[in-house]
């Protein structure tokens, strides 16, 4: 019998069909070479390949912190069956686990082996003292903190380096005998052909990211086991561990939603742009109404609403979990509802060109339908704009999420994400001495996880858009780079 | 010959990419005298307008000029900073672009666009400025000047907005004039209206004019001197008149054969074989030498360099000069008329486009695009259709395969009324009808390979087909067009513009079909690739017996394909009859007009072409009575008061005109 039982969420369900879906993609764009090139032309652009590696760090995490499990107690004599605990963990949970127990009893700075405020302690001859007491875990190894503290953290961080030293090295081997296999190159070959600036991949740039990042995972891992690197919150919570957790929310935030989001504005979107006439005028009336009601005020009414559903029917939640998991799903869903008008409305004016494109009327000369049409002619023609819109919109979903969150109408209270993190840090700006950490742990990892996501749309936008594709020649259509009214005013 | 004004020697321009450099324009010389004109003949893909951006020093990011020199009146233009080099631009040369809808400012008046480069380069301001702008317009010919100053770009027609580029490309008074494809865009009336225009003003401020183009009517009506280039290189350099009398080089020679005015006696067009080589793909040698039916075993050795035969005339070719033998004229086509019963009768043709306004859209009138329209094709005939742009043939076309809702008319076909079939019906009737389209870079799709676009058709209206016989089908397809039947695995990007074209014609014989609408399949492709494909549907409806609805507003391919020839004006069939007898003799005003702006191939002026007023009206309020009327130069006060009947001139020739020239 396991010792633990699964547990799937609603959003792990978003999440695992996300990756099956992700999985069918590749395996067709492995057939179509016009699917495939334009990841080929992500690879080589540098910007992207520095993000890649931060990006997948993120995704992993994420993806480790969505395998949900409660964890069981062997039976007791005359049962027979395992008794589950309340809590849902995740294997993230147990990666970290010395993060998730060791919890203080307030506020702590970075590496603070004192609490942040002085408290009544009672000495063993039982005077009372008003002092900073001593962390149980921050820096509990140490017997003199004041002098011992600098050397510990220097002789962490110097095994630290000694490690990612090795599996820099290790990965470096890895990463460039593999590009030398699939050139036909020796490893000397490809390592001389990297010096050149020979090589077809940013391959140097996407080592040097992904170096740096195993430096200082290793170091905050290494650093994370006797210390709280980021410090601690009001109740006492590791907040390197909480910046963990919001990962997760954060993702999925930013691309449940947009799964939610595309079927409206891919169907909606092509159906006006085809049929034009009566559909179109019902489709745009309906998105012109949507996208003019202020998008907080609808998440926030129906984000209330639904709370109060909530509050009343307390009996359908059987953990604080799941409750809070439920609210993010419908957080996305709301999100994804009042979303979807940008693209729809792009998508339309797209297919209201292509439907006047020649391919388009030929098939129609040949009486094939109109939904083969959408789905060989017109959906593989517009789906660059789909892929360029989901990974422009992730990063504004992920700060939406901190917005709404701020506001209060975001995800559940108990639910770690950037946005509780920041709102609850709101109150601690305010405290004498100030507490800066959690603020700056979630503004620190928010904004590597957008910039990174930022950084990769714009490869990626430049990889798909055909505007930015190198120019065609063709007689009479000849196109040049230069837009002719500029070339005519510079001639003038 | 006076000193040149412009002189290029060994000009050389580099793209640099990814895969190494490319030269688009590989050691060019060549002078300009003043006054002279100048053409650079090529096709697609052979650096001319390159050589014009070069000299501009107009190039894209990217693209330099790595060898040679360019010298204006002694400046070394290369030498000049870019500062010195903006007072050249527009002051010494101008240029005037390809495309007027594009290369005006929208947002600029027409009065602003000129006074801004007489500010810049004469320093005129004010009223200095606008009676400088006043005569500019005034001497490219537009109608109430002082009106126009104050317009913009898209209170324009496309001939008056190309007058416009020339007046402001005047206003520097530049000793050079580059006129990169100036009437491309243009109809053939138009085209005409706007050489003469520029032969006109060449004449009387003796400028030196450096004329790009592809099409050799205009050479020949413009041209003092001639260079063709070919892949990057000039491969002759003569005198208009002794190149048009008998060009040297053997792709010279091959452009000629290869214009449909010219049919072999057994009546197809000479090819050249395949297309223009990429860029990165041209190798030692001759650069001709893979596609020259004279090739010798020393061409692909070394570079050829060019030879001069005579003062001012040299080619780049290692043969000696031979004369061209005379080429056959033969009559075009068949002239006799073959009493047979039409495959397709259209009688009485309405299609209209609604005019919706307001909140509700209400229908506040309609575009006749086609207006009572009436045609018949026999089996195994090609039928054309003739006219400017806006006059409706293509949506004639489109119309007859029932890809535009119809007001009123008959499609008859074996007996079935197309205009009344609908859904199923509709589809199964569809077999027998397709369509090839004049873009043929826009009409694949992209995202589809070879075998898919073939197969379309075959699984929408053949499903008696199984999936081998279907493959089977796209292999005897490909073949029939002359491409591999490897080439099914590919996708359209990998094919040329000719290439594509034939699979546009195979994606429509793949369903067997008996009537092929082709709206102008040729306008898009160069010279010799269009030869290639006036051939390859000749063959077809030769074997097949198919029949064809030609649209075209290009006479000598018109001339070299069609039974009878159809010419529309304003959504009306102004003159049908065989195409001997229309070509020959035009009864209606608007033909004559018509065929008499076609460039032709022999002698400077050797009529004179018939200049109509104004522009194509509206379609949405055509003028009352015959609709030709405000233009026409035969026109009466009958003209205006009714639309004319059906007049017979000749055996089948039908004109709709009260005053018909014969």
């Amino acid at each position: 019998m396991l010792p633990f039982k699964p547990i799937l969420l609603w959003t792990d369900m978003l999440v695992l069909l996300l990756i099956a879906a992700v999985i069918a993609f590749v395996v067709r764009a492995r057939q179509h070479e016009h699917l495939r090139a334009p990841w080929r032309k992500v690879a080589r652009s540098t910007g992207g390949m520095i993000a890649a590696p931060v990006l997948l760090a993120f995704l992993a995490i994420g993806f480790l912190d969505s395998l949900h499990f409660q964890r069981g107690t062997p039976p007791e004599k005359g049962q027979t069956d395992m008794r589950y605990g309340p809590d849902v963990l995740s294997v993230l949970d147990i990666l970290v686990e010395h993060l998730r127990i060791h919890q203080e009893r307030s506020f702590s700075a970075p590496f603070a082996t004192h609490a942040h405020s002085r408290e009544t302690i009672t000495r063993p001859d039982g005077s009372q003292v008003r002092d900073f007491p001593r962390l149980r875990h921050g820096g509990s190894h140490l017997v003199d903190p004041e002098t011992d503290r600098a050397a510990d953290i220097g002789r962490r961080l110097l095994r630290a380096v000694g490690i990612s030293a090795v599996l820099g090295v290790l990965v470096s081997v890895a990463v460039v005998g593999t590009y030398a296999r699939r050139r036909g190159l020796s490893f000397d070959g490809a390592l001389g052909a990297m010096r050149d600036g020979d090589v077809d991949l940013p391959i140097g740039p996407m080592l040097v990211s992904t170096l740096l990042l195993i430096t200082t995972f290793t170091m905050l891992f290494a650093l994370s086991g006797v210390y709280h690197v980021f410090g601690t919150d009001k109740v006492g919570q590791d907040v390197f561990y909480l910046t963990l957790k919001s990962i997760r929310t954060a993702l999925v935030i930013g691309t449940a939603t947009t799964l939610v989001m595309l079927p409206f504005a891919v169907t909606l979107g092509m159906l006006a742009g085809y049929f034009r006439g009566r559909v179109d005028d019902a489709i745009q009336y309906l998105y012109t109404t949507l996208s003019s009601i202020p998008d907080v005020l609808l998440i926030a009414a129906a984000v209330l609403m639904m709370q109060v559903y909530m509050d009343t029917h307390p009996e359908i939640f059987d953990s604080v979990t799941r409750r809070a998991d439920f609210r993010l799903t419908f957080l996305c869903i709301i999100l994804g509802v009042t979303s979807w008008t940008g693209l729809c409305r792009l998508l339309r004016g797209e297919t209201l060109k292509l439907r006047e494109q020649e391919y388009v009327l030929a098939a129609q000369a040949f009486g094939v339908s109109h939904f083969r049409i959408l789905l060989r002619h017109i959906l593989p023609n517009v789906f660059h704009l789909v892929i360029i819109t989901t990974v422009l919109k992730f990063s504004g979903l992920v700060l939406a999420e901190a917005v709404l969150s701020y506001v209060g109408v975001g995800v559940d209270p108990a639910m770690n994400s950037f946005g509780t993190m920041i709102n609850s840090a709101r109150l601690e700006m305010a405290r004498e001495p100030i507490v800066w950490w959690s603020l700056a742990a979630a503004f620190a990892f928010m904004l590597l996880l957008v910039l990174s996501a930022n950084l990769f749309a714009d490869a990626v936008r430049d990889a798909f858009d055909p505007r930015i594709r190198p120019v065609r020649r063709g007689p009479r259509v000849k196109r040049s780079g230069v837009a002719p009214a500029r070339r005519a005013a510079e001639a003038a | 010959m006076s000193t040149p004004i412009l002189s290029l020697s060994g000009v050389r321009t580099t793209v640099r990419g990814a895969d190494g450099d490319l030269h688009p324009v590989d050691g060019v010389s060549f002078d300009i005298a003043a006054g002279e004109t100048f053409a650079l003949l090529g096709e697609s893909g052979s650096g001319k307008s390159l050589t014009a951006l070069s000299i501009l020093r107009l190039l894209p990011d990217g693209v330099d000029v790595t060898a040679g020199s360019i010298h204006l009146d002694g400046t070394d233009l290369l030498a000049l900073p870019e500062q010195a080099m903006r007072d050249v631009r527009g002051r010494r040369i101008a240029m005037i672009f390809q495309e007027p809808g594009t290369s005006l400012d929208p947002v600029m008046t027409v009065g602003d666009q000129i006074r801004e480069v007489l500010d810049r380069h004469l320093g005129l301001r004010g009223a200095a400025a606008d009676g400088r702008a006043l005569e500019l317009l005034d001497a490219v010919g537009i109608p109430d000047p002082r009106r126009r100053l104050d317009e913009f770009p898209f209170q324009l027609s496309g001939g008056m907005k190309q007058r416009v580029m020339i007046a402001g490309a005047l206003a520097g008074e530049p000793a050079l004039l580059v006129a990169d494809e100036p009437t491309t865009a243009l109809d053939v009336t138009i085209q005409a209206q706007v050489l003469e225009l520029l032969r006109d003003l060449q004449k009387r401020l003796g400028m030196a004019m450096l004329l790009i183009t592809h099409d050799l009517g205009i050479v020949a009506g413009m041209a003092h001197r001639v260079g063709v280039m070919y892949a990057g290189q000039l491969v002759e350099l003569a005198p208009a008149e002794r190149f048009f009398a008998a060009p040297d080089h053997p792709y010279s020679r091959k452009l000629f054969e290869s214009l449909p005015t010219r049919p072999t006696a057994a009546g197809r067009l000479s090819v050249i074989r395949g297309s223009v080589p990429p860029l990165g793909q041209v190798g030692k040698g001759c650069r001709f030498a893979d596609r020259c039916d004279d090739v010798l075993p020393g061409c692909r050795d070394a570079d050829v360099p060019m030879k001069a035969l005579e003062p001012g005339h040299a080619i780049r070719c290692i043969l000696d000069s031979r004369a061209l033998a005379p080429a056959v004229v033969s009559a075009p086509a068949d002239a006799a008329v073959k009493v047979a019963s039409p495959l397709l009768d259209i009688q009485d043709l309405r299609i209209h486009f609604p005019i919706r306004k307001g909140l509700f859209r209400r229908t506040v009138g309609h575009v006749r695009a086609v207006d009572g329209v009436s045609l018949a094709i026999p089996a195994g005939r090609t039928l054309a259709l003739v006219g400017e742009s806006g006059c409706g043939k293509t949506t004639v076309g489109k119309g007859i395969v029932r890809l535009l809702p119809l007001a009123t008319g008959r499609i008859m076909m074996d007996g079935v009324d197309l205009a009344k079939l609908d859904g199923r019906a509709l589809r199964d009737r569809r077999r027998d009808f397709q369509i090839i389209f004049q873009d043929p870079f826009a009409s694949l799709d992209p995202r589809m390979r070879v075998s898919e676009i073939l197969e379309e058709g075959m699984t929408a209206l053949r499903p008696d087909l199984d999936a081998v016989q279907r493959m089977e089908a796209v292999d005897a397809l490909l073949t029939s067009v002359g491409l591999a039947t490897e080439s099914k695995g590919r996708y359209p990007h990998e094919f040329s513009g000719g290439q594509r074209q034939r699979l546009a014609i195979a994606r429509a014989l793949a369903v067997e079909p008996k009537l092929i609408v082709c709206d102008e399949p040729t306008s898009a492709l160069d010279v010799s690739v269009q030869a290639q494909i006036l051939n390859l549907l000749r063959d077809l409806q030769e074997r097949l017996g198919l029949a064809y609805l030609f649209i075209s507003h290009n006479i000598s391919v018109v001339r070299y394909l069609a039974h009878e020839v159809a010419v529309m004006y304003l959504g009306r069939i102004v003159e049908r009859g065989p195409t001997e007898l229309v070509l020959r003799h035009p009864a209606h005003p608007y033909t004559e007009a018509l065929l008499s702006a076609v460039p032709a191939l022999h002698g400077i002026d050797a009529r004179d072409p018939i200049r109509l007023e104004g522009d194509l009206p509206s379609p949405a309020a055509p003028p009352a009575g015959c609709h030709f009327h405000p233009r026409c130069p035969r026109a009466t006060d009958a003209c205006k008061r009714e639309y004319p009947g059906a007049t017979t001139v000749g055996p089948s020739h039908l004109v709709h005109c009260l005053h018909p020239a014969h």
